[in-house]
């Protein structure tokens, strides 16, 4: 946190003007050379959702750590049960990988055409993003059934248990994005591009792009490293 | 986009908005480069987990490190991380989660091995006595 | 079944002492009822408070939940000090073992959960936005949903008392004692969700301050211009957003095993009682600093004000709040290190633990050299920041002294420790939260508390805190362990009964803060503060009217240097007039929203129904948790806009107080 100290820009001598144009004090609110962390005052509402969204995935992504951290450690107690080796399956996780770095792909498109508030293409592009995230959601599911149906249900061991926690968390996660986008396509069908809505699919554009990259620390960590050796 | 913003939030980018002093691919084609990286470095790390080619004890430190850069493709690509003044507050905050996140997995993994380790040499019936 | 496992045997009626006590609070709850109903204020209430999201009025609400609570957990103390010292040789005392672990677990619980937790938060909601000079936090109706969710929380735990039973496992269920095998009642499911609930009030309360802090401030206020008190919030909510999530997981792996047989924490199955500990302390520890670091910034903001001087050492004041940020996150071993782990990890995390303390020792020097040649002035907020001086480095020493392996290993788990944390969360917590409740109730209700009575509570609190916890350092030593219900060994009986006599005189202290306020608020004429700066303040809260009027600030004020409003009002004495009258525009503000009352309806719903297996009551929650979200994100309207003649007419009111006060001063001034 100590941005402010190393804050480019020069302000005279002193010291306290940190990040604040001294020609500024004189007329008012010193527009012109705010660096931009709030010190022109207030930030836009744009400015303080996204950034309140963000403080709160960083939040979420510590608590997938704490289950990371409860699956790496119960990894090999595998109480006589089932390994990893033995049932996860890469063909099946490379699908669902690619389902969900491919949402992220047209969520990120779904967002640029809401930038030039293309209402048609913008919901074309997030119904693509919740038909490639329920596809990697019923892959998920169908695995889980599965596994509980061979009797590798989390019941088993303690490794079965942090591998459905983790992965049903990033799961659960989805499917809540869902239900979500859901919510808000219905929402810009019969609203239109309202700022708050623009607001709302941004944060969940952060949102999607988050639960991509801690799936790229799931099928790492859970299925490359548990299949290995 | 700097051109749409209110005067107090000059010079201030949140993350998912793309940086106006960008370099490099944008929009379109910026997400698109990303998604080109990530699906390279995916099959990557699928590949080192199946060949032969890489050294047995390397491959776990192989996937980690495709892993993290796959993460790294995903915040510049996707979410717009970059390490210009207007994303300084996003980099703090990231900074401090993955400070967190790392604490979190790593700490617990050394301190429960160390737990496991120390517990080998504990006699059969004394671990009956903790149930 | 229809209501999963409850049913009449859940009301306790062969244990007269849960049952009386609910059964008061439910007549003095339902007395209030009737009253606010045949005096018709519930549309009062309803629109002012229960629905409003404006920050002010929010951390009002969370200080009284957290003055309530304390008292809650205050009577827990009391029967479990009383117990102690009667039930020892033959005598078992009037508590039987089952309800006295209830108690402990309940006091421990409540009073960090419920009692420090909403107190801190409250004030930081209250103060946080009026110092950085903006009119509300970053997301209001969040903020509401937050508190409402730490009520719900509240609720469920003190339900418990009449249906049911709480924990039995101490205020942390540590596994496998809180596993289905071991507590198969409903005590621990009512700790669960109750925690479940009121954490994610608290997590959003977190990132909504985060947010306030960086990115809503007023023009000109840079970092370094921030008052300390923002600085120790921001630190306490950045801790929160990161560690409450770890709170979140952990209790859910435990729920996942008490409700679906997983084996996270199980001593079957290759489950790990051991990673509870690991996990909860690595949120625990930082927890400790969510509340501590508040206070500080109380303390630092009393002892500039009342030496009449800038805080000593500001930049390293900010550099050490920083630095126990980060290092709070490094030290959580310590909790456990009797638990196994090998000599160098014990010693890692000693050394962290240390370490720690000397990002407290800077700040300690600090508050020295504020007072160090300054003018001070002792009213009741400045006689709880020295008492906790003197207290809070004691405890911090025997905190240190517990941070050595070995000595750890003769005094984990005996009264020494339990001395220790009381030392430093009543010394510093409870006296800083009292000192800022002191210190800013002028400015939410525009008088002044009582200061006779004030002190007439400062003192036997801190008499009977001293007796209280230096008994309980003394047996500690001796070596009686925590919890228990029945002492078998006859030399501690007189210390227990100096830590009874200590309470005793607590309790006088506590009876004196409620006449405080009742005299305070009959007085309340003679006490009011005309001017908005009853203390002679430097930050920006007290630029502004006390109370504020409700869009705080008629103009944002423009910030120059730090100590913004000190420097104004010299500015003002020096050219013996106020600054010119802005141009009044009008202001937007948030509109009242019931959904953070909604939601806690629902939460408080759904948490009972998994509490008690009522499987359809918990579906009906989520589904009108849902219909609320979506009935909020839907609504048309956000905001309603203050015209400027309202906001020109209160910011007259207040210019003219000001002019008055300026005018008094002139007559009062004794030539430098």
């Amino acid at each position: 946190m100590t941005a402010a100290a190393t804050a480019p820009g020069s302000h005279g001598s002193d010291p306290y003007a940190l990040g604040r144009d001294k020609e500024g004090e004189g007329g008012g609110h010193g527009h012109g050379q705010a660096t931009g962390r709030g010190e022109g005052g207030p930030a836009s509402k744009r400015i303080v959702v996204g950034y309140g969204f963000w403080i709160y995935l960083l939040s979420d992504i510590i608590m997938f750590s704490a289950f990371f951290a409860a699956y790496s450690v119960l990894a090999k107690q595998t109480a006589g049960g089932p390994t990893g080796a033995e049932i996860f399956g890469r063909g099946r996780v490379a699908i669902e990988t690619g389902c969900l770095l491919l949402s992220s792909y047209t969520c990120g498109l779904a967002s640029l055409a809401a930038a030039r508030k293309e209402a048609k293409a913008t919901l074309a592009w997030l119904l693509a993003t919740g038909l490639l995230g329920f596809a990697f959601l019923a892959i998920e599911v169908q695995e889980f059934a599965s596994l509980i149906g061979e009797g590798a249900g989390p019941q088993r061991s303690a490794f079965l248990s942090g591998f459905f926690a983790l992965v049903g968390l990033h799961g659960l996660h989805v499917g809540v994005g869902l239900l979500w986008l859901g919510t808000m396509m219905a929402q810009i069908w019969s609203r239109g591009f309202r700022p708050e809505v623009e607001r709302r699919l941004l944060c969940f554009n952060l949102f999607w792009h988050a639960l991509d990259i801690v799936w790229v620390g799931v099928f790492s960590i859970v299925y490359l490293l548990g299949t290995i050796g | 986009m700097s051109d749409r913003k209110p005067p107090q939030d000059q010079g201030d980018t949140i993350p998912g908005d793309e940086s106006p002093d960008t370099v490099g691919p944008q929009g379109a084609m910026g997400y698109t480069l990303g998604l080109f990286l990530a699906a390279l470095l995916t099959a990557a790390s699928f590949w080192a987990a199946s060949t032969d080619l890489i050294w047995g004890p390397a491959v776990p430190a192989a996937i980690v490190v495709l892993a993290v850069a796959q993460m790294g493709v995903h915040l510049a690509f996707f979410l717009h991380i970059t390490t210009g003044p207007d994303n300084t507050n996003n980099v703090i905050a990231l900074a401090f989660g993955v400070f967190v996140v790392v604490l979190v997995i790593v700490g617990s993994v050394w301190v429960m091995t160390h737990l496991d380790h120390n517990m080998h040499n504990m006699p059969a019936e004394a671990m009956m006595r903790m149930r | 079944m229809m209501l999963g496992k409850l049913d009449w045997s859940a009301i306790p009626f062969d244990q007269p002492i849960p049952l009386v006590a609910a059964g008061t609070v439910g007549l003095i709850g339902l007395a209030t009822l009737v009253w606010i109903t045949r005096k018709g204020h519930w549309p009062y209430l309803w629109k002012e408070w229960i629905t409003s999201v404006d920050h002010k009025r929010i951390g009002v609400m969370y200080t009284t939940l957290a003055l309530v609570m304390l008292i809650r957990g205050f009577v827990d103390a009391i029967m479990m000090r009383t117990q102690q010292s009667i039930a020892t040789g033959g005598a078992q005392g009037y508590l039987p073992p089952e309800h006295y672990d209830q108690l402990f677990s309940a006091h421990g619980t409540i009073m960090i959960f419920f009692g420090a937790m909403p107190f801190i938060v409250g004030l930081m909601n209250f103060v946080v936005p009026l110092q950085l000079g903006v009119r509300d936090v970053a997301f209001p109706t969040l903020n509401s949903v937050s508190f409402w969710l730490t009520a719900a929380g509240a609720l469920l735990v003190n339900m418990s008392l009449v249906i049911g039973e709480f924990a039995r496992t101490g205020w942390l269920p540590y596994a496998p004692l809180s596993e289905t095998s071991y507590s198969p009642g409903v005590g621990v499911d009512y700790y669960l969700w109750a925690i479940q609930i009121a954490g994610v009030g608290t997590l959003m309360s977190g990132v909504n301050l985060v947010t306030t802090i960086l990115k809503m401030r007023a023009p000109g206020m840079s970092y370094l211009r921030m008052p300390m008190f923002c600085w120790t919030a921001l630190g306490s909510n950045m801790l929160i957003v990161a560690a409450f999530p770890i709170l979140t997981a952990t209790l859910a792996m435990l729920t996942l095993d008490r409700y679906f047989g997983f084996h996270f924490f199980t001593n079957d199955a290759g489950g790990n009682m051991m990673m509870f500990m690991n996990l909860i302390w690595a949120w625990g520890h930082p927890e400790v600093y969510i509340l501590i670091l508040p206070a500080f910034g109380i303390f630092s903001e009393i002892f500039s004000t009342f030496s009449g001087k800038p805080l000593f050492g500001y930049r390293s004041m900010v550099a050490a709040t920083l630095f126990i940020v980060v290092v709070s996150f490094t030290v959580w071993l310590h909790h456990f290190f009797t638990m196994g782990a090998g000599a160098d990890v014990n010693a890692a995390f000693g050394i962290a633990t240390s370490v720690i303390a000397v990002g407290t020792g800077v700040k300690v020097f600090n508050w020295l050299f504020t007072m160090y040649g300054g003018r001070v002035r002792f009213p009741t907020p400045m006689l709880w920041s020295l008492a906790f001086m003197v207290v809070f480095v004691i405890g911090g020493m025997t905190g240190v002294l517990l941070a050595v392996p070995p000595a750890d290993f003769m005094l984990h788990n005996s009264l020494f420790l339990v001395a220790h944390f009381h030392n430093v969360i009543v010394g510093g917590v409870v006296f800083g939260a009292f000192a800022g409740y002191t210190y800013w109730f002028p400015k939410a209700f525009g008088f002044r508390l009582d200061e006779t009575w004030g002190k007439r509570a400062f003192w036997p609190s801190l008499i009977g805190f001293t007796l209280t916890f230096g008994a309980l350092y003394v047996v500690g030593l001796e070596g009686m362990t925590r919890r228990l219900q029945h002492v078998e060994v006859e030399e501690w009986v007189p210390w227990l009964h100096v830590a009874l006599a200590g309470v005793g005189f607590m309790l006088v202290g506590v009876v004196a803060q409620v006449i405080q306020l009742v005299v305070s608020i009959r007085n309340r004429e003679a006490l009011r503060d005309t001017t908005g700066d009853p203390w002679d303040g430097r930050s920006l809260e007290w630029s502004t009217a006390s109370p504020p009027p409700h869009f705080n600030f008629a103009v944002l004020p423009d910030v120059h240097g730090e100590e913004v409003y000190w420097g104004i009002k010299q500015k003002a004495i020096e050219s013996q007039q106020l600054a010119e009258a802005p141009a009044y525009e009008h202001i937007v503000m948030p509109r009242n929203s019931a959904t953070g009352v909604v939601t806690a309806f629902f939460a408080t719903a759904i948490g009972f129904a998994l509490i008690w297996h009522i499987w359809w009551l918990a579906g009906l929650g989520f589904v009108g948790a849902y219909a609320t979200f979506v009935v909020f994100a839907w609504r048309k309207e956000e905001e309603y806009e203050v015209p400027a003649d309202e906001v020109r007419e209160a910011d007259h009111a207040r210019r003219a107080a000001r002019e008055a006060w300026l005018a008094q001063h002139r007559d009062e001034q004794v030539p430098a």
